[in-house]
C-alpha cells in the first residue's frame, strides 16, 4: 500500500501530473478576487476566510478526475482491482496521495495569499488548522466522485456537479470555524464538526468508492 | 400475496394499468376541491392579506421534495440489495418530479417572500438547504443521464443516492448552523402552538394528500414508459440479431 502511495504521489508530481496546477489555480483565484471586489483592505480581510475556503476547494476540485482516469485508461486499475491488497486500501492510499500533493501544499501555501487578503493577524493559526482538518475530507469525498465518473469519457464536468453538492457541510464548517477564529470568537462547534466530519469521511468513503470502482469495472 | 411480485414487470404493469386511472382521477378531484376551498373559501389572515393562500401550493410542494428523495432512498436500497429493476426505474422516474416540486416550493417560496419579508430570497437554512437539495437531484438526473448502462447506471445511481443522503442531511444541520433564518417553523404539527389555523389546515391536507396522488400518478406513468422503453429496446436488439 505504501508502494501504491509512493507511485501515486510520483506520478502526481512529474510533467503532466498537475501538482503545480492546483496551487497556480488557488494563487490566481485569490489574486482575481481583489480584482472583483475592489481593493479596499476592510472589505477584503473580512471576506478573506470564506475566498480562501472556497478557493482551497476549487483548487481540490481541479485534480479529481486524475486519481482514476489515467489508471482506467491504461489497465492499472483492473490490475489494481485484482491485487492482493483490498481495494479499500487502495482507494484510501489515493486519496491520501491526492491530499499529499493538493490539500497539503495548499494548506501550506495559505497563509502567504492570506496576506494578499490582508487577513486579521489571529486567523493566519485558523487558517492553517482548518484547512489542514478539512482538506483530507476534501479528497475523499472527491475520491468517491471521481469513482463514480471513472467509467465516463467526459467525467470531468460531471464530477464537479456531483461533488460540490457533497462539499456543502464541510466549506460551511470550515469557513465558519475560520471566520470565527479570525475575529477572535470561540469556534470549537465548528471545529469539532469539522474534524468529525473529516473523520467519518475518511473511515467510511473508501469502503463505498471501492464498491463504485469494482461496479465501473463490471 | 407480496410486495415483491410487483417485481415482475409484467404484473407490475398490469396492476398499475388498472389503478393509474383512478389516481389521476383522484389528484385532478382533490386539486379542484382543494385549490378552490383554499383560495375562495378561507379567510384573509391579519397581517398577511391574501398572500397566504400560496401556502396550498408551497407547503405541499416542499414536503413532496423531501419525501420523493426518501422514496427514491428507498427504492434504491430495494434496487441495491435485491435486484428489482422496476425499483430502480422507479427512482430514476422519480428524480425529476422531485427536482420540479423543489423548483416550485423555492419559487412559491420567493414569490411569498417578497411581501411578507421584502426579499424574494435570503440566505436562510430552510431555503439554502432546499437549493442544495435541488443540486443533489441534479447531480443524480445528470448521473443517469451520463451512464450508457443501464445496470450500471442504476448502481452508480443508487449509490450516489445512498452517500447524498448522509450529506443531505449533513447539509440540513451545517446550514442550520451557518445562519439563523426568518423561515417559520412547521406549519403543520401535533405541536397545537405551532399549528397553523384550521381555517388553513384542513384545504391544505386537501392539497397535501392532491400532491402525493399526483406524485403516484406521474412516478407511475414514468415508471411504465422506461419500462416500455426498455422493452422497446430489448425487441429492438432482439431484431439486429435475427
Amino acid at each position: 500500500m505504501i508502494a501504491i502511495l509512493l507511485r501515486d504521489m510520483r506520478l502526481a508530481m512529474r510533467a503532466g501530473g498537475g501538482f503545480g496546477l492546483g496551487l497556480a489555480f488557488f494563487l490566481i483565484v485569490v489574486v482575481l478576487v481583489p480584482f472583483g471586489v475592489g481593493p479596499e483592505g476592510e472589505l477584503l480581510g473580512k471576506i478573506a476566510p470564506g475566498v480562501l475556503w472556497v478557493a482551497a476547494l476549487l483548487a481540490c476540485l481541479l485534480s479529481l478526475d486524475r486519481i482514476f482516469a489515467l489508471d482506467f485508461e491504461d489497465g492499472s486499475l483492473d490490475l489494481l482491482a485484482t491485487a492482493p491488497v483490498p481495494l479499500e486500501g487502495v482507494v484510501a492510499m489515493k486519496a491520501f496521495a491526492h491530499w499529499l500533493t493538493t490539500g497539503l501544499p495548499l494548506t501550506i501555501a495559505a497563509p502567504f495569499l492570506a496576506v494578499l487578503l490582508n487577513m486579521p493577524d489571529q486567523g493566519f493559526f485558523w487558517l492553517v488548522v482548518t484547512l489542514g482538518l478539512g482538506t483530507p475530507a476534501l479528497s475523499f469525498i472527491g475520491t468517491f466522485g471521481a469513482a463514480l465518473t471513472v467509467g465516463l469519457k467526459r467525467g470531468g464536468l460531471l464530477l464537479s456537479l456531483l461533488v460540490l453538492p457533497l462539499y456543502v457541510p464541510t466549506l460551511i464548517f470550515g469557513a465558519e470555524a475560520l471566520r470565527r477564529g479570525t475575529l477572535g470568537l470561540d469556534n470549537t462547534t465548528p471545529l469539532l464538526m469539522l474534524a468529525g466530519i473529516t473523520a467519518g469521511v475518511v473511515a467510511l468513503l473508501p469502503f463505498v468508492a471501492a464498491a463504485t470502482i469494482r461496479i465501473n469495472l463490471r | 400475496m407480496s410486495l415483491w411480485e410487483y417485481a415482475n414487470p409484467k404484473k407490475f404493469m398490469q396492476t398499475s394499468g388498472i389503478f393509474l386511472p383512478w389516481f389521476a382521477a383522484l389528484a385532478i378531484i382533490l386539486f379542484t376541491v382543494g385549490l378552490v376551498w383554499g383560495y375562495f373559501f378561507t379567510p384573509e389572515a391579519e397581517n398577511f392579506g391574501s398572500s397566504v393562500k400560496i401556502i396550498f401550493v408551497h407547503v405541499p410542494s416542499a414536503m413532496m421534495a423531501i419525501n420523493i428523495w426518501v422514496m427514491m432512498l428507498v427504492t434504491s436500497l430495494v434496487w441495491l440489495i435485491r435486484r428489482h429493476h422496476v425499483s430502480a426505474l422507479a427512482a430514476k422516474a422519480a428524480a425529476p418530479i422531485g427536482m420540479t416540486m423543489t423548483l416550485i416550493a423555492l419559487f412559491t417560496g420567493a414569490i411569498w417572500g417578497q411581501p411578507m419579508w421584502g426579499t424574494y430570497w435570503a440566505w436562510d437554512p430552510r431555503l439554502t438547504s432546499f437549493l442544495v437539495l435541488f443540486l443533489f437531484y441534479l447531480g443524480y438526473i445528470a448521473l443517469w443521464e451520463a451512464i450508457d448502462d443501464p445496470d450500471t447506471a442504476a448502481d452508480l445511481t443508487a449509490v450516489l443516492c445512498l452517500v447524498g443522503s448522509v450529506f443531505a442531511v449533513l447539509s440540513r444541520y451545517a446550514v442550520n448552523f451557518w445562519n439563523q433564518g426568518l423561515h417559520q417553523g412547521a406549519s403543520l404539527s401535533l405541536d397545537k402552538e405551532e399549528h397553523v389555523n384550521s381555517a388553513y389546515s384542513n384545504p391544505l391536507y386537501v392539497c397535501i394528500a392532491a400532491f402525493i396522488l399526483l406524485f403516484i400518478t406521474l412516478v407511475l406513468m414514468r415508471t411504465r414508459t422506461e419500462i416500455r422503453s426498455r422493452r422497446l429496446k430489448a425487441l429492438l436488439a432482439r431484431e439486429r440479431m435475427g
